[in-house]
């Protein structure tokens, strides 16, 4: 295996589990956050338990930004690992109070102990009233960000989280996706997260690593994953594209932003930021139309000009169509329409056609939508 | 009347420091080892439940006895055998109540699972840091109930120690042979009050074990 990020996350691991073998291998950025995505039972909490060093399997290699935790001759106890990890189920200490449950690892991270100032974090994750309570009467969300807490102010340099949401009912998410939304972009430690929620990975996620069945189907920033039309997530009726956009002015008359992504531009309804601000945006498939020409009487906000890359037929009636945005544009953003062959037939689409894409919705990434 | 409420007293107290100190590592080990063989180990734990106390007090009085080898060994270091002494009532006892401190010790470590000892080894505790750290004080509760039923089975002790010498008044006459000496000689009188005393005794050790492991595991939840 060639150690090309030397300061990155370099993971191998393999060996048989329950009903499959698990045999993962990728390579990512030691920043940013990443989700390690897939269905229910695919290996992906195993894979972040080895990470962790809770878990062990047959063969295992993982060096962290060049140091080796684990190859075939050693094996780094968990404990010695820099890792900050959040279980699905908080699993806070019930014999200890709130604080003293966010400075356990404090009080053992040596001299990484203060990398994380402890009333920064507590700001941020809103924990001031709650650091002298006991933790039986948290709610859900309340129980999640002390654990989250908790694994921070360790000092780690690598946060791995175990479907850290996925115990919650829907308000409690709600309450907590800022927290780390605002976390994620303050803190210069990088992140794993399991999830099997795509709105949770948009949400959150710079990179994904998606698995299936034990293994690796692809890993890369999240926008390229999710519009690659030949993946899995690409054939479900809920496909979606995710394109990182930028405000660049804003029509107090219409009440319409205007954003710029790669390639080109996009009208969004409503006001979105100041200018200059980032924002996240999420197209379904299925609300992009094509037409050969620029169609001259719609009430469509986006007509874009696109390029045709790649055309992926679907079992059924349907296909996706990976589109670039520009006609002449080499790094244009990406994303999947979704229409039926029958229409690719009769408009004799190819791949480097230019045409015309009617996004008729847009979405903002865990925020307002617009139409 | 107080010479043997108070070597009972001492005999109690001092079993049960000596059983918590040897029973949480064995009830640790209980818990969490995967050893094939660790049932037996619980099995010969667990035996002086149902061994009648005649029995094992009979084989120790063979084991301690001056001929054996750990007699030679006592007669070589302390001057004497055990039976017929305070130590030698120590000794039977600690056997006798073990089950009833190292069960309850083990179901209170059985019942923390793995994980929080997993989200403890994330937060850069060591084993014996998270054992003292995290595995004890949850399973305080438990380490409570041993201790509590440990003394409380010990004060309640009788074929052990009439077996093995527990008959020398001021060293080895416990509360039960003392009871058990006034109904023979009918003196009734004295073997009501202590009688009475043991009962109220055991009432209060029940009620308030019951209700501190309420309060305890209800912080604990």
């Amino acid at each position: 295996m060639t150690h090309s990020i030397d300061n990155g996350i370099v993971a191998q691991f393999s060996g048989p589990l329950d009903h499959f073998d698990l045999s993962v291998a990728f390579e990512l950025p030691a920043r940013g956050v990443t989700a390690l995505f897939g269905r229910s039972g695919c290996g992906k909490t195993t894979v972040l338990r080895c990470l962790a060093g809770l878990s062990d399997v047959d063969r295992g290699h993982l060096s962290v930004k060049g140091q080796v935790w684990q190859d075939d001759n050693h094996f780094v106890p968990t404990y010695k690992r820099p890792v900050g990890f959040v279980f699905q189920d908080a699993s806070l200490f019930p014999h200890l109070s709130v604080y003293e449950n966010l400075i356990f690892g404090q009080k053992r991270a040596g001299a990484r102990a203060n990398i994380v100032p402890i009333d920064d974090l507590v700001e941020l994750l809103g924990l001031q009233d709650l650091l002298e309570r006991s933790t039986h009467h948290l709610s859900g969300g309340e129980r999640q960000r002390v654990a989250i807490g908790r694994a921070l102010l360790s000092g780690p340099e690598l946060l791995l989280m175990d479907e850290p949401l996925a115990a919650l009912d829907r308000f409690s998410k709600n309450e907590i996706i800022p927290y780390l939304d605002r976390l994620f972009k303050t803190l210069d430690v990088p992140v794993i997260f399991v999830s099997h929620d795509t709105e949770e990975v948009e949400r959150l996620a710079d990179s994904m690593v998606l698995m299936d069945q034990g293994k690796v189907v692809a890993s890369g920033p999240l926008s390229e994953v999710l519009s690659d039309p030949t993946l899995f997530i690409a054939k479900g009726p809920k496909t979606s594209s995710v394109l990182d956009v930028e405000v660049l002015s804003f029509s107090d008359k219409d009440r319409i932003t205007e954003v710029g992504v790669e390639g080109g531009v996009l009208l969004i309804p409503g006001e979105l930021g100041p200018v200059g601000s980032k924002r996240r945006i999420s197209i379904a498939a299925k609300d992009v139309s094509l037409a050969q020409e620029r169609p001259s009487e719609t009430t469509i906000l986006n007509v874009v000009p696109t390029r045709i890359l790649d055309i992926h037929l679907l079992d059924g009636a349907r296909c996706n169509l990976l589109l670039s945005v520009g006609h002449k544009e080499q790094n244009g953003a990406k994303f999947l329409a979704r229409i039926t062959q029958r229409s690719l037939r009769k408009f004799d689409f190819t791949v480097g056609q230019e045409i015309y894409a009617q996004v008729k919705s847009v979405s903002m990434v865990g925020g307002k939508n617009g139409n | 009347m107080w010479d043997p409420i108070w070597i009972t007293v001492k005999l109690a107290f001092i079993t049960t420091v000596i059983l918590l100190v040897l029973g949480t590592p064995v009830g640790w080990w209980l818990a969490r080892s995967k050893a094939w063989w660790k049932e037996a180990v619980a099995a010969v734990v667990a035996l002086p439940i149902v061994l009648p106390p005649t029995v094992m007090g009979f084989y120790l009085l063979i084991a301690l006895g001056p001929d054996s080898p750990i007699g030679q060994i006592t007669t070589e270091v302390f001057g004497r055998a055990l039976p017929f002494t305070f130590a030698g009532l120590v000794v039977g006892s600690v056997i006798y109540s073990m089950p009833f401190v190292i069960q309850p010790i083990r179901n209170a470590f059985e019942a923390i699972g793995d994980r929080p000892l997993e989200v403890a080894a994330t937060l850069r505790a060591s084993k014996l840091d998270s054992f003292f750290s995290v595995a004890l004080p949850m399973a305080r509760p438990g380490l409570l109930t041993g201790a509590v039923l440990g003394f409380a089975h010990t004060v309640g002790e009788f074929g052990v120690i009439l077996m093995i010498g527990g008959n020398i008044p001021g060293e080895t006459k416990v509360l039960s042979v003392a009871i058990y000496d006034h109904v023979e000689a009918l003196e009734w009188g004295q073997a009501h009050v202590l009688s009475a005393g043991l009962l109220v005794f055991s009432f209060l050790v029940i009620l308030s074990m019951m209700i501190l492991e309420k309060k305890l595991g209800r912080r604990l939840r």
